[in-house]
This record gives C-alpha cells, structure tokens and sequence, in this order.
C-alpha cells in the first residue's frame, strides 16, 4: 500500500528545483522588475527615482489612455464576434457533405497561416484610396470610393475586416471539432419528430457546439486583446490616434518616448484587466459544457 | 567617361584631400601635419548605421576605408525606428556594442547630449594629425554645425548629410493650366486649387497627412511666418498667432487640393500618388529624386519640377533636417572611430552620395564643385533646389528631448484639422497636452 508523501520533503526538492528556477526566471522576476519600474519615474537617458503610485494616479487623468482601452475593447468585441458567427456559418457548410471539401477546408483556413506583417502590407495596398483594388470594385458597381485606414471613421472597421479575414478559419476549425464530436442519434429523433433545419440547428446543433465556440470566444478574445502586429504594420494607430489601441499606446509610451516606468504602469494595468476577463471566460465556458 | 569622384581609390582620396587641403578651399588652411590615417591599423570597429541610401552609400565603399586606414569596420543597418530603439536602449545601458552611431539630429541630438552618449570631437577637430586641413567649419552648411554642437559650443556627430524640404511639382500639370510655380504661400494656394479637378482625379497638392509625420510639414510652413516652434525662451510657440494661421494653411491645403485618405498618408503614400502623375505639387524632404526620374518607377520622368519653398508671409526659409555621425563616449577606440566619421563625411563620399540622389552633404565644396555636379545623376533643376536652399536653411524640429512625443501630440492635432477642427482650438489643446511634457522633459 503507498502512502501519500510531502512533495516538498528534502530528497524532491532538487527535482523541482529546475522548474521553480526556470519560471522564477521568466515569469517572477520580469513581472516583479515591471512593478517596480512602474512604481518609478525612469526615462531611458533621464534619471530614475520612486515615485510610488505617481504613475497610476497619472494614468486616472491621461484622456488618451482611456480612449485607447475604449479603442481596444472595440476593436476586440467587433475581432471575436465577426469571425464567431462567420467561422460558425462557415464550419456548418463545411460539415455537409459537399463535392471538394477536404481542399475547399484547405483554401479557406490559409489566411490563419500568412504573416500577420504581409497580411498588413497586401491589405494596406488593398485599402489605398487611389490606387488599392477595393475602391475599384467598388466603382465596379457604381459606389463611392472609401479611404477605408486612411480615416479616423473608418479606420477600425477596416482593421476588423483583416483580422476577421485571418481569424474566420481557426473559429472554424474548432466549431468543426465540435460537429464531428457530436452524436447523430438526436438528429434521427428530431427527423422523426418532423422537426425543422431551423429547430435542429437551435435545439440540437447550438447547444451541442456551444461550448467549442466558448473556447473559440476564449482564445480569439485573448488574441484579439494582445493584437499589435497588424495595427502597427498598418496605421501605426492612426489616422491621428483613431486605431490606437492600449498595445499601441504602451508600444509608444515604452519604445518612442522612452518613458519605461509610465509604460510599466500601463503594462500592469492592462494584464490586471486580461486577467480579469480570462478568468470570466474561462468561468464561462465551464457553464457552457455540455451536462450529459 | 566617369568622374573621379565616382570612382575613388586611395591613392585619389588622399590626392584629392591633399590638393583641396593646397588650394584653401574654405578659407585659409594653416600648414599642417599630415594626418596619420594608418595609426590605427589593426583596430576592429563596430559601426551602427540607419538604413538609408547614406547607409548604403557607407557600407558600399567601407572597404576603401579599410584599405586606406588598416582598420576593420563590423557595420551593420538598421530601419530608422528600430535603431533609434536599439541605440537608445544600448547607450543608456552604459555599454553599447558600436563605437560609431549614425543619429538623426532632428529626432536624437538632444536625447544624446542629454544623455552624454557622444564622445565630445572638438579636440579631435583641432588635432592636425587626426584632421585633414580641408575638415574647417566654413566649409558647412550653417544648419551642420547647428546640429552638431550643443549649448556650449561642444562637437557631438559630425554633420553627414542634409535634408532640405522642397517642392516637387508636375511640369506638364502646371502647363495644362497655364500656371507657373508659385513664389508666395499665397500663389502656392491659388496653384493648388486652380489644379484640383476630383473628377479627373488630379490633385493639386499632397504631403503627409499621418499622425507624427505630419508635424514637419507644420512646423516648415510657420517658418513662413518667421517663428520656430518654440520661442528665444525654450517655450511653445505652437499656439500664437502665427502657428494657428500656419495650421490653417495646412488644413486649407490638405482638405481642398489633397487626395482622398491624405489623412493617413506617409511620405510612403504621397510618393505612390505622386509617380502616377496625378498631383501638381508634393511637399516633402529633397532626398526622393531618385524614384521619381527611374523610368522603371515613375511616370513622371523628365516631367518633375524641383521648387524651392515659397515665401511666406514674412520669410522665405527651407526646412531642415539632417544626419550626423559621431563617436559613442563610451568606445574605446575614439580616435579610430573618429577617422571613420572624417572619412564618412569626406568630400569622396560625399560626392558619391550626391551623385547617386543617396543624399545631400553639408559641405560647400562638395555642392559647388563643377566635376562632381557633371556626375550628378538627377536633373540640374534637383541641385539647383538644393544649393538654393541650403542658403534659405532653418531646423524645422525644435531641439528637445521629446521630439517625437511633439510630433505625435502636435501631429494628432493637426490630424483632427483634417477632419474639420477648428485651427485655434486644436493647436491650442494640443499644446496645451505637450507643455508638460517639456516641462518634465527640461526638469528631469
């Protein structure tokens, strides 16, 4: 018969020890350095010294960082529902059984595949006012042209599109995933109920898939949270400020004014509120699962 | 046949320095040691470079450093953002990995001396065998040695290349309408519109729009008016009178004779718009010639007009940017790194540079050269430009720590301009939120 034993008796602890090193070094200490710099008003070339709670109290009145965490929640909602609903439409079509869907699913999920800075670059070329192919189609059937990023209007919608443009196909893929998991035994009975394609999709399929787009909503919020590559390679956050989201303005704060402890501040403020909403999800989509 | 100048060797560096050193050309050169380049033979530099046609131009020809001196150059290039990051980041750590730094003064020069991140030149300027005697400072344009030396009269990097804004404008655009290039702010206004015809998708004017980029174009029109940004005090001057009717110039500007989206336009996007030979004028840094007259590019050749700055209310004046290239304080091997920055900004290098459209020198005896204008690349009406405005020459940045947050700040504001704010109050707000920037940014 075993008995249980104190994993932290001496003769573990060098087991261990490698792992407590290792995440001490990359995890503790840059989050433990990042609170003490933003506890201190330090600009690189300038000098440093404690400033206490300074910075954070500067954040409560600085009008361009609340507008970009606004920016951001935005750009983040519009980045998770525009692929969850087109991502769900898309993995119900591909789970039909129709003529060349295997290379059908290949084509569909290869923008998930490019780099996000040639994704931007072929897209900025795309959105040119003057000489970009979309205000060309758009004449094509008679609309007026866009300026698409080239405005403070349509800037962010605009952004959307790319990202839902490379995010649809993993959405997909995970909705799928729930599809194929799913039993057809519920089908046949609503079938022989004379139940309607609306009615199985509502009472069957939905909550069947439901919690696979949670993981779908979990992972793309995250993602779509942390976006920085595109919008950069992009607008750089502009027109003036007008896609400037929190990654953005903590990039700038950070790397172009060199304002190290104001950017921590920042840093620490927006993990504290992705903490937050990760774990809401994550409770979430334990409600979600299925109760068999 | 080929200039000398674009095919230097050793032996025609030296002669050439020698012989330009004989005749005096800027000023009377007292008899002089010669300059000992091979003292340093053995030594191994580490060279950080914007990437840029200098830097190319540097890299291109560093081997004839090498040969003439015996000193290894590791240089490498970096895109001007990431530089200014990694410079930034390795000279406040103390230790930085390159003893050459290529800086932008307009963005850098006060962040270094700030800093104390240069190695101070002067008495390697004074050193007859560290300098050659053709290296004198009325040799340079005013605007190098502005740049160059801080408050007390300290030389930090050394003046490499310049950068006049000047006007581009399509001849055949001008002539359709029977205009003429403008002379005033005024005619540059009446041209503009007067070329503007949305159905035919022309545009009679275009410059940056983008946030941050935009703030040159500002701050060179209030040069028009006589004021810089900040006043004789160190104090904004971005929401007087003047500034305010300079914003209102840029917004008349930019909403009736500018393309669709100029909002988010870069000099990226107006040279894109301009090559099409849609757009009458396009206001912005002399250094995109080359891409203009490349027939692979452009559908402009022959047809660009190179305009000097119109007179403004008050002055006429060409905005100024530049580059330097300096020694870091913290090298160890200053007097070699130093000969490195003598041979970059050497009248050798300096020719190749101009002739290729890679840059324009500081130094008169390079631009007033007959045998290296024959070698110019681009057309006489480009030099031209140039020379005429280096004596018309003005900073157009103020020197301060935080100059890009002054462009983003000021820039947003003009932006806004764009979408139909109102001059006063937006240049007012925005230097209101940019005062105590500089305050902290002085005090600190």
């Amino acid at each position: 018969m075993f008995r249980s034993r104190d994993p932290l008796q001496p003769s573990y602890r060098p087991f261990i020890a490698p792992a407590v090193v290792l995440i001490a070094a990359v995890i503790v200490f840059p989050w433990v350095f990042t609170l003490w710099m933003s506890v201190n008003e330090w600009t690189l070339g300038g000098s440093q010294h404690f400033v206490a709670w300074d910075n954070y109290a500067r954040l409560a009145h600085d009008t361009r960082f609340w507008l970009s965490l606004l920016r951001t929640v935005i750009y983040t909602t519009a980045s998770v529902v525009a692929p969850l609903i087109l991502g769900t439409v898309a993995a119900l079509v591909f789970h039909a059984e129709v003529p060349f869907r295997g290379a059908l699913r290949g084509i569909f999920v290869m923008p998930m595949m490019a780099t996000p800075v040639a994704i931007a670059l072929v897209w900025t070329m795309m959105f040119h006012p003057q000489l970009g192919v979309l205000n060309y189609l758009l004449s094509l059937v008679g609309l007026p042209a866009q300026a698409w990023i080239f405005d403070q209007d349509t800037v962010i919608a605009s952004l959307v599109v790319v990202e839902t443009w490379q995010w649809t196909p993993l959405v997909m893929l995970i909705v799928l995933g729930g599809l194929a998991a799913a039993p057809t035994e519920p089908y046949e009975s609503a079938e022989i109920d004379g139940a309607s394609r609306w009615q199985q999709f509502r009472y069957i399929t939905y909550p069947m898939i439901l919690p696979f787009m949670m993981i779908a909503v979990v992972i793309r919020t995250i993602d779509a949270l942390k976006s920085f590559d595109i919008i950069y390679a992009m607008t750089q956050g502009g027109p003036g400020t007008a896609s400037e989201t929190i990654n953005i303005y903590l990039y700038n704060v950070a790397f172009s004014y060199y304002d190290i402890g104001y950017g921590s501040a920042i840093a620490v403020v927006f993990f504290i509120v992705i903490i937050t909403l990760s774990l809401a999800l994550l409770w979430l989509r334990q409600r979600s699962q299925w109760s068999l | 046949m080929h200039s000398h100048w674009s095919h230097p060797s050793r032996r025609g560096f030296l002669a050439g320095t020698a012989a330009l050193g004989a005749a005096g050309l800027a000023g009377v050169a007292p008899a002089r040691a010669e300059v000992n380049w091979r003292k340093y033979a053995g030594t191994t530099l580490e060279v950080n470079l914007i990437k840029s046609p200098r830097g190319d131009t540097l890299q291109k020809y560093q081997a004839e450093f090498e040969a003439l001196t015996g000193i290894k150059v590791n240089s490498e290039q970096t895109p001007e953002q990431q530089q200014r990051q990694k410079t930034t980041i390795e000279l406040s750590s103390g230790k930085p990995s390159f003893d050459v730094v290529h800086i932008s003064y307009h963005v850098q020069k006060r962040q270094f001396e700030k800093g104390g991140w240069l190695a101070d030149l002067t008495s390697f300027l004074k050193d007859p065998s560290l300098t050659e005697p053709t290296l004198v400072e009325s040799d340079f344009a005013t605007a190098g040695w502005s740049f160059a030396k801080d408050k007390a009269g300290h030389i930090g990097a050394l003046p490499l290349s310049v950068d006049y804004w000047i006007i581009y404008w399509n001849k055949d655009l001008f002539a359709a309408k029977g205009l003429a290039y403008p002379e005033t702010f005024d005619d540059l206004v009446k041209a503009a519109e007067a070329l503007t015809d949305p159905a035919a998708g022309v545009y009679g004017f275009v410059a940056r729009g983008a946030k941050n980029a935009n703030t040159p174009v500002f701050t060179s029109l209030l040069l028009g008016w006589g004021k810089d940004s900040l006043d004789a005090d160190g104090r904004l001057a971005t929401d007087g009178p003047e500034a305010i009717a300079a914003a209102a110039l840029y917004q008349r500007l930019m909403t009736k004779s500018a393309p669709k989206g100029v909002t988010g336009f870069n000099w990226a996007e107006c040279q894109s718009a301009f090559l099409q030979g849609k757009i009458g004028m396009w206001f912005d840094g002399v250094g995109f010639a080359p891409p203009l007259e490349n027939p692979e590019k452009s559908r402009v050749v022959g047809k660009v007009g190179y305009g000097v700055m119109p007179k403004g209310p008050v002055t006429r004046a060409a905005a100024t940017t530049g580059d330097g290239i300096g020694v870091t304080a913290a090298s160890a091997h200053k007097e070699a790194a130093y000969l490195y920055c003598q041979w970059a900004i050497s009248k050798s290098v300096g020719a190749r540079m101009l002739q290729a459209g890679a840059g324009v020198p500081f130094r008169h005896s390079i631009l007033t050269d007959p045998e290296v204008i024959k070698g110019v690349t681009m057309p006489k009406g480009w030099i031209d430009a140039v020379v005429e405005s280096a004596k018309i020459s003005r900073l157009t940045l103020p020197v301060i720590v935080p100059v890009t947050e002054f462009r983003d700040v000021i820039g947003v504001g003009l932006t806004n301009l764009l979408g139909g704010a109102d001059p006063a109050a937006e240049m007012k707000r925005a230097t209101a939120e940019f005062r105590p920037v500089l305050e902290r940014s002085e005090a600190g």
